[in-house]
């Protein structure tokens, strides 16, 4: 894709010349992330998160492929052989903190990511698959965290991986078989631990084939911005580098200085402790929960604690908790407002807001225990989120009247489009 | 700051007379910045590789060679690589005295290979030095080469009784490692 304005790449020694006409490589750089990509002028750092979530998964794959130098994926020596990436490694400690709090901030910033998209509506067509592509790489990510989570073989990897597989055996009929078989035995063991590690391994590089898909798609239509008013002339961009690899580069300064606070000072901060304590099957920790970027996922799961009609608690949980995920696939047909950013629309806006505390009070809620009030604020907090979606988005469309749009870019940013057709039939800012 | 640029008409920034612009040292500072971490950054992702600590702590071995008789040997690991230690005879000792050193192709004398007063004891790796098999000689009933010492059969490299190159590809005598006495019996190697 491109604008018209954009410009070509153009191989200046003969070297460069030679290798165009053979694998223009050097092409596809600069028309992708180079001084070939016209880029919105509007863009502020909350469009800086799809670059750190790309930066996060390059740590976790080269900080990955270096434990699996030193571990060992066998329940007999799993939780000793991360021991000794902490303890005789080289550096083993900073790579394998690195690599567990680096899952962390992969979540944080693929969190703010997805909100961004969702006050944005960056979801809205042209940019549907964009938004889908996402979805798919998000999925993935949660199944490479939690197989991840397991490899430790501490005590929470073991409880986790039997409780996240028991999630399966509430399916009705075919369910135990199908957990059974998920761990290749009838409780996590060596058959489990080494299918995780091999598709921990594996995953990772379908997430970052997907990411190519999702950055290709967005390169169709090129990226939203904050007005939501598409690119109408050259004056509305300016080209990816210098200015978004400068402004991308200073966000993961930023980010980087939070990761390693966190990396050096409080490694343990995000973790649990009883993942330090070998693999126990005869006894489970007091207190289970997943890792934090699950908790809003699990307050769903855990809100349902009674049958409805034939269908029993425990599946309804499990159902709940995947359709709050597989609902965000249908929300460029949920939400119908023509008006993109949440800037512009008043109504939508408090909704929005409501909902990231609403999400909020659930990741908290799934970090509690499973007692009076939290599985009564989680049931509210549950349904509060579907109607979210499936009622208060599809209403607010209908009825909202959105605030007037810029006519351009341009003129959000400098007040006056010189270069377009201002004072044509399009909506003006009331001055 | 602001005299330091001067402005185009067209809101670009006018070169310096000197020719540098503050933006240039912004963009090498920058770049440079970046170039520094991300080399060390390198460092941990590099030596990572090199020996862990529980390797390491295995750098040294004890052996009690007090059942090793005259013209006997006995294998032992060190660092995870077969260790010769052969207490020779009488016989033995002379033949390898004998030789003319300077016709050896790693120049060395028996004594130069062994500890003082303990010439009787040779401590060599049971690594040969030409790709690094394991020569044979040092258990009962195996071949020992031309030389009477170890004979690899992997390129047929012959070691006299000193451990010394003698014929066949290997470039240097067998590795003496460092070692001593802890006491008349016991050895620690390492």
């Amino acid at each position: 894709m491109s604008f018209s304005w954009a410009k070509h790449y153009e191989p200046k020694s003969d070297l460069t010349k030679w290798l165009d006409q053979r694998l223009p490589l050097p092409r596809l750089v600069y028309g992708a992330i180079g001084g070939g990509y016209p880029v919105p002028r509007n863009l502020n750092y909350f469009w800086n998160f799809g670059v750190l979530a790309g930066v996060a998964l390059v740590m976790q794959i080269v900080t990955g492929i270096i434990m699996a130098m030193h571990y060992a994926p066998n329940a007999l020596v799993a939780f000793d052989s991360t021991e000794h990436i902490m303890r005789d490694v080289n550096w083993g400690w900073m790579l394998r903190y690195a690599h567990a709090n680096g899952a962390s901030f992969f979540f944080i910033v693929v969190y703010i990511h997805i909100f961004r998209g969702l006050y944005f509506s960056s979801y809205k067509a042209p940019r549907e698959m964009i938004w889908l592509l996402g979805l798919v790489i998000f999925l993935l990510m949660m199944a490479t965290a939690f197989m991840g989570y397991v490899l430790p073989w501490g005590q929470m990897s073991f409880w986790g991986a039997k409780v996240i597989t028991g999630l399966f055996g509430a399916i009705p009929l075919v369910g135990e078989p199908i957990q059974t078989w998920l761990l290749g035995g009838f409780a996590p063991d060596n058959a489990a631990l080494n299918r995780f590690f091999s598709l921990h391994y594996l995953l990772p590089f379908v997430t970052a084939g997907v990411i190519i898909l999702h950055i290709w798609a967005l390169h169709i239509p090129g990226s939203s911005n904050p007005t939501g008013v598409e690119v109408k002339s050259e004056s509305d961009t300016v080209p990816f580098h210098p200015y978004y690899t400068a402004k991308d580069g200073f966000g993961l300064g930023v980010f980087l200085i939070l990761f390693c606070s966190v990396l050096f000072f409080a490694p343990n901060f995000l973790g649990h402790a009883d993942n330090y304590i070998p693999a126990n099957p005869l006894s489970t920790p007091a207190h289970i929960v997943p890792e934090w970027y699950f908790w809003p996922f699990y307050a769903i799961l855990r809100a349902f604690t009674f049958d409805f009609f034939i269908v029993p608690a425990k599946l309804l949980g499990v159902l709940a908790m995947f359709a709050s995920i597989l609902l965000l696939f249908f929300l460029p047909w949920l939400d119908r407002s023509p008006v993109r950013s949440g800037n512009y629309r008043p109504l939508f806006k408090i909704f929005f807001g409501i909902l990231v505390a609403d999400v909020l009070l659930l990741g908290y809620l799934g970090g509690a225990p499973a007692e009076e009030p939290y599985v009564m604020l989680s049931q509210l907090g549950s349904a509060y989120y579907f109607a979210h979606f499936l009622i208060i988005l599809p209403i607010i469309s209908k009825i909202e009247k959105p605030k007037p749009l810029p006519y351009s870019i341009t003129e959000s940013v400098l007040g006056k489009d010189s270069s377009g057709m201002a004072g044509g039939p399009v909506l003006q800012p009331a001055e | 700051m602001a005299e330091q640029v001067t402005m185009n008409q067209d809101g670009t920034a006018a070169i310096e007379s000197d020719g540098v612009r503050r933006r240039d040292f912004i963009n090498i500072a920058a770049v440079s910045f970046a170039g520094v971490g991300g080399a060390t950054v390198l460092i941990p992702l590099i030596t990572q590789m090199a020996p862990s600590k529980d390797v390491l702590a295995q750098a040294s071995t004890e052996v009690d060679v007090s059942a090793v008789e005259p013209g006997q040997a006995i294998k032992t690991v060190w660092r995870k690589q077969p260790m010769f230690i052969r207490n020779l005879t009488p016989a033995e000792i002379d033949a390898a005295n004998k030789v003319d050193v300077g016709s050896l192709r790693d120049p060395q004398t028996l004594a130069e290979r062994t500890l003082e007063g303990k010439t009787n004891w040779l401590v060599t790796l049971g690594v040969c030095t030409h790709l690094g098999c394991v020569p044979l000689g040092a258990a009962q009933g195996e071949v020992k080469g031309e030389f009477g010492g170890y004979f690899c059969p992997c390129h047929g490299s012959h070691y006299d009784t000193a451990a010394r190159i003698r014929k066949g590809p290997a470039p240097t005598n067998l590795v003496v490692p460092e070692y001593e006495f802890l006491s008349d019996t016991v050895i620690k190697i390492g």
